[in-house]
């Protein structure tokens, strides 16, 4: 298959990929998606239907069962190291290291002193709002800025693509609000592509240009919608007709994936 | 008009009542904190205390013969008189235990790792530290010193089979139970098995590790008493053990006593430094080493 060249096209494509966990359970079915560079890719549907099973095989922490992955700058099948950042659901720091040093980590594994990277961890530090929490621990942090500390983790390298897996879903609405407000600033400043996980409606049109719906047994995607609202989006956007108009569409789309995998369920 | 009056007063004298009351609450709850810190170290050395007196008394009313039960006084005695002899035979105890601790944690410690990175020596190795471990020590001991000529070279395998496999087990916990988030995310930076190990796998394991070093730390001190019972004739080299042995022997009550309030001693010592040594490492970052307001 030919590659397509870099500069106009997605910087990540997914291929008809599947996977099947032991031959019977079908987590994800032939799932394509392109992601350009510079877009907010959010992951809408209800539990199970593969979306953390999407995020580690795009992160190469697993093998599709069938289908390609490809990364078209180099044609290469998997990506890492410094090019890829990750967040999960629980903020997932080393509790025994400081914030620097949990920021530092990604450089660490790279083999790059601290004292190197000195600039790019106080930059990405003030990029999330911890000036001046270098030294303090995580169990001395909320659990809002323990999620701001492993995000600047991620994106302290300056990574082409940054994977969030429901980032947000443990913390209260208003920490929620501040953190989406935010992390649309902070990907505006680092200038990285987004694909991120979510339950939330609001979260997902208020975030993306791009929402992939999914539905369930088996996973896959039953539609995408097109978020043409430009950025900067800032809390007012939250009251526009606009975002309503696009929720409305957007949670209609989910209630259909989800009608569609109860009634095939029953 | 009076009742709306008063209720005005009330209101108006509420904030800096607030604050009052606040205040109160908190000069109370300061002096409850004091109370505790003072009562933490005071209570114990007060029940101590009470114990020695009441240990005396009875002695005295019931006029008891020294060879049955003596008085701490006598104890005391005992112990200042012949304090060469027992000092001796405490530094032969020390000995034995700080160098079966040390050879449990660089053994035991060392063993998990290279169970954790080889699984196959853990596969065929976790056997035989299970059996000697389930197999008690009075029972290995004598085979032991018949194969062992050095007498102390004995009591240090003795002691050591006894306090490694707290180590062993603890710290083999702590290697598997690293975040599973932690792991991907290693992997995700293409963390080498020698990063892995190093940057996650033992800071994971440190609290589980220093967990097994304080039980090991009292089952070193049992093994090398116990070993000490079981090894039987003294000459040089006899440790607290031999000294209740032979005290026994010779019906000499109140050196048991003395040798017996060492060995506590000692045991206390070790605990209390393998729980410093534990808040030192940890009191930063970790839970369990952490003080809460309340
Ligand atoms: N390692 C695994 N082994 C077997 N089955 C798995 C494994 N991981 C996921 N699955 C199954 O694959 C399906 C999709 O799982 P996945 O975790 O991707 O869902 P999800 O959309 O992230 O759900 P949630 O919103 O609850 O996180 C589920 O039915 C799950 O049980
Ligand atoms: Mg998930």
């Amino acid at each position: 298959m030919p590659n397509i060249p870099s500069a106009v096209g997605p910087i990540l494509s997914l291929r008809n990929v599947g996977k099947v966990f032991g031959g019977t359970v079908t987590a994800l079915d032939d799932m394509s998606l392109d992601v350009h560079d510079g877009d907010f890719v959010s992951l809408l549907g209800p539990s199970g239907c593969g979306k953390s099973t999407a995020l580690r095989l795009i992160a190469g922490l697993m093998r599709p069962t069938a289908g390609r992955i490809v990364w078209s700058d180099t044609g290469r099948t998997s990506t890492g190291g410094q090019d890829l950042g990750v967040v999960f659901q629980e903020p997932t720091l080393m509790p025994w290291a400081t914030v620097e040093d949990n920021i530092w980590l990604p450089m660490r594994l790279a083999k790059i002193s601290k004292s190197a990277v000195r600039k790019e961890i106080d930059e990405i530090l003030d990029v999330v709002g911890l000036s001046g929490f270098e030294n303090a621990y995580p169990r001395e942090l909320s659990g809002g800025m323990k999620m701001r500390v492993s995000i600047a983790r991620a994106m302290v390298t300056h990574p082409k693509l940054i994977l969030m897996d429901e980032p947000f879903a443990a913390l209260d609405e208003i920490t929620r609000f501040k953190l989406n407000n935010d992390l649309l600033e902070m990907k505006a400043r680092i200038g990285c592509t987004v694909i991120f996980v979510t339950h939330s409606v609001f979260e997902s049109v208020f975030l993306s240009n791009r929402v992939v719906v999914m539905a369930a047994r088996p996973g896959r995607v039953v539609q995408e919608l097109h978020i043409d609202e430009p950025y900067p989006r800032r809390e007012e956007f939250r009251t526009s007709p606009e975002y309503a108009a696009h929720c409305r569409a957007a949670s209609d789309a989910l209630h259909a994936a989800i009608m569609n995998t109860s009634a095939e369920a029953a | 008009m009076a009742v709306i009056s008063s209720d005005e007063r009330t209101r108006h004298l509420s904030p800096s009542d607030d604050a009052h009351v606040v205040d109160l609450e908190e000069r109370a709850l300061a002096r409850r904190q004091r109370l505790d810190k003072l009562g933490t170290w005071l209570l114990p050395l007060i029940m101590i205390a009470l114990g020695l007196i009441i240990w005396d008394v009875i002695v005295k009313v019931n006029e008891i013969p020294h060879y049955i039960l003596p008085g701490p006084g006598r104890v005391w005695a005992t112990l200042t008189a012949d304090w060469r002899l027992m000092l001796d035979a405490l530094s032969i105890t020390l000995a034995i235990t700080g160098m079966a601790l040390l050879a449990a944690v660089i053994g035991g410690a060392g063993l998990a790792i290279l169970f954790k990175l080889l699984r196959v020596i853990e596969m065929s190795l976790y056997p035989y530290a299970v059996i000697l471990q389930v197999t008690p020590i009075v029972a290995i001991a004598p085979l032991i010193f018949i194969y062992v000529e050095e007498r102390l070279i004995g009591l240090l395998i003795c002691a050591w089979l006894v306090a490694f496999f707290p180590v062993l087990s603890n710290t083999t916990l702590g290697l598997n139970s690293v975040d599973h988030n932690l792991r991907d995310l290693f992997k995700i930076y293409r963390a080498s098995r020698w990063q892995r190990l190093i940057h996650l796998e033992l800071p994971s394991a440190l609290p589980y590790f220093l967990g097994g070093l304080r039980i090991a730390g009292g089952l070193a001190l049992i093994g090398a008493v116990v070993a000490e019972y079981v090894a039987g004739t003294g000459g040089i080299g006899s440790g607290l053990a031999f000294t209740i042995l032979e005290a026994g022997y010779r019906l000499n009550i109140p050196r048991m006593f003395a040798a017996l309030i060492l060995i506590a001693a000692t045991g206390i010592v070790i605990y209390a430094l393998s729980s410093f040594v534990s808040w030192l490492l940890l009191h930063k970052w970790h839970e369990s080493a952490v003080k809460r307001e309340q």
